[in-house]
């Protein structure tokens, strides 16, 4: 009876140490790729390490509320991405996605002008993880919680 | 014609007829203790999976057509992404099947290395065509929605990357699942060694969204806080439920079909070795 209940102890001890071992290659790669797997730049490390002018990165942020401008041609837009401790000029010409808000997110992709501006090739909308219905959008959570109350 | 005591009907006689050798020879090793391993005899998991496989696929695709009508029509447009957030009750499901689906190989595999629960490897070969099935869904809604919503069919961040891996990862099991069986039984332990390998790849999709800046949002429900509104939020937990009921009616057909087909082989054999004694 200890004989097969033995090999099975050695084999679960043999597949946890396995594991372990796994898991901490796995979180070892995964630290070491910390900075290379990110899609995009936040502002503060633009301004730390300002990527070569003719490099195409990625810059992703907030788009400030109130920055942004359409210029006369009424096609190029500019507006300042910022993440709270830095903030970039960026420059557009296109068309811009459906999501594109002042106060959400964006992933701008180009290339940094020597003088900070960035000018962007494409925009990208990144949205939040809140799902909010149409009619909730300005109410704050307590008032929403009525509503939800009231229509049970 | 094979023998009379065999033929009064396929599955009941399994446990008594001779061509059930391979499979109640494993069920000697596991007299049924009261543990786990009263499944282990497959006479017994065959009469449970039957009962459950209708009713699994009968509710399973009830709740999830009733959800998706709930979806389509009776919920709410979103803020930002207005109509496009309807596809959030198939996404997000298939998402979380298609990582459920590894893990149940990851866990199928670490039984059948360490226990060697006879059915072991057969749910796990079960579970990996409809995960693959329901990552590749993932893959295809996500890029549906991700046009709309960010403006782009693809990207190469972390969520998606990972995603894309997790697919690849089932590509490759059921390969290797499917050579491996052609090997007989001793080569069922590769593909589990895969599997509890492959497994590292799943925390990885979860917290891509938080190691990495990445296009794709982090989690909206995690540890009991949401960050939906409840006419998203119930929907989507009901469309999770129904998918999951399919998921779980589809593994216990294949797990039905795989015993099946090793018992028709079974029985190819003997008769072959019968003929060959004569």
């Amino acid at each position: 009876m200890s004989g097969p209940v033995k090999a099975k102890h050695q084999r679960l001890v043999l597949v946890l140490i396995a594991l372990a071992a796994l898991i901490g290659a796995g979180l070892l790669a995964a630290w070491s790729l910390r900075s290379q797997a990110s899609f995009f730049y936040l502002p503060a490390e633009m301004a730390a390490n300002p990527p070569q002018p003719d490099r195409a990165v990625r810059l992703g942020g907030m788009v400030e509320a109130g920055s942004l401008k359409t210029d006369a041609d009424g096609v190029t837009i500019r507006f300042v991405v910022g993440d709270g401790k830095s903030r970039v000029p960026v420059m557009f010409k296109g068309i811009v996605p459906d999501l594109f808000k002042e106060g959400s997110g964006v992933v701008a992709e180009g290339k940094r002008a020597a003088d900070g501006t960035f000018l962007a090739d494409n925009l990208l909308a990144k949205h939040d993880e809140k799902y909010v219905p149409r009619e909730m959008k300005d109410m704050t959570a307590a008032q929403a919680r009525q509503t939800v109350e009231k229509t049970k | 014609m094979v023998t009379g005591k065999c033929s009064a009907g396929f599955w009941p006689a399994l446990g008594a007829c001779r061509d059930g050798a391979l499979l109640s020879k494993q069920a000697q090793i596991f007299p049924n203790d009261g543990s786990m391993h009263g499944l282990a005899n497959p006479a017994r998991f065959l009469r449970l999976a039957r009962v459950l496989t209708g009713p699994f696929l009968i509710a399973g695709i009830a709740l999830t057509l009733a959800s998706l009508a709930w979806g389509l029509l009776g919920a709410p447009a979103e803020r930002l992404q207005g109509e496009s957030v309807r596809i959030l009750f198939v996404h997000v499901p298939t998402a979380w099947l298609g990582m459920g689906g590894w893990s149940a190989i990851a866990i199928a595999s670490l039984t059948e290395l360490v226990w060697r629960h006879p059915l072991a490897g057969i749910a796990a070969r079960a579970v990996a065509l409809p995960g693959a099935c329901f990552a590749l869904l993932c893959l295809i809604t996500g890029s549906l929605w991700g046009r709309p919503a960010w403006g782009t069919w693809w990207v190469w961040d972390g969520r998606l990357t990972s995603m894309l891996v997790l697919f690849f990862l089932y590509c490759a099991y059921l390969a290797l699942a499917d050579a491996a069986n052609r090997d007989g039984e001793s080569g069922s332990r590769l593909p589990a060694i895969f599997g509890l390998v492959g497994a590292v790849n799943i925390p990885i999709i979860h917290y891509s969204v938080l190691w990495w800046n990445s296009l794709h949002q982090p989690p909206s429900i995690s540890m009991g806080k949401s960050e939906m509104a409840p006419a998203f939020l119930y929907g989507l937990l009901a469309s999770t439920v129904g998918f999951s009921l399919i998921f779980g009616a589809v593994v216990l057909m294949r797990m039905r079909a795989i015993l099946a087909d090793a018992q028709a082989e079974a029985r190819l054999r003997r008769r072959a070795m019968e003929s060959a004694d004569v």
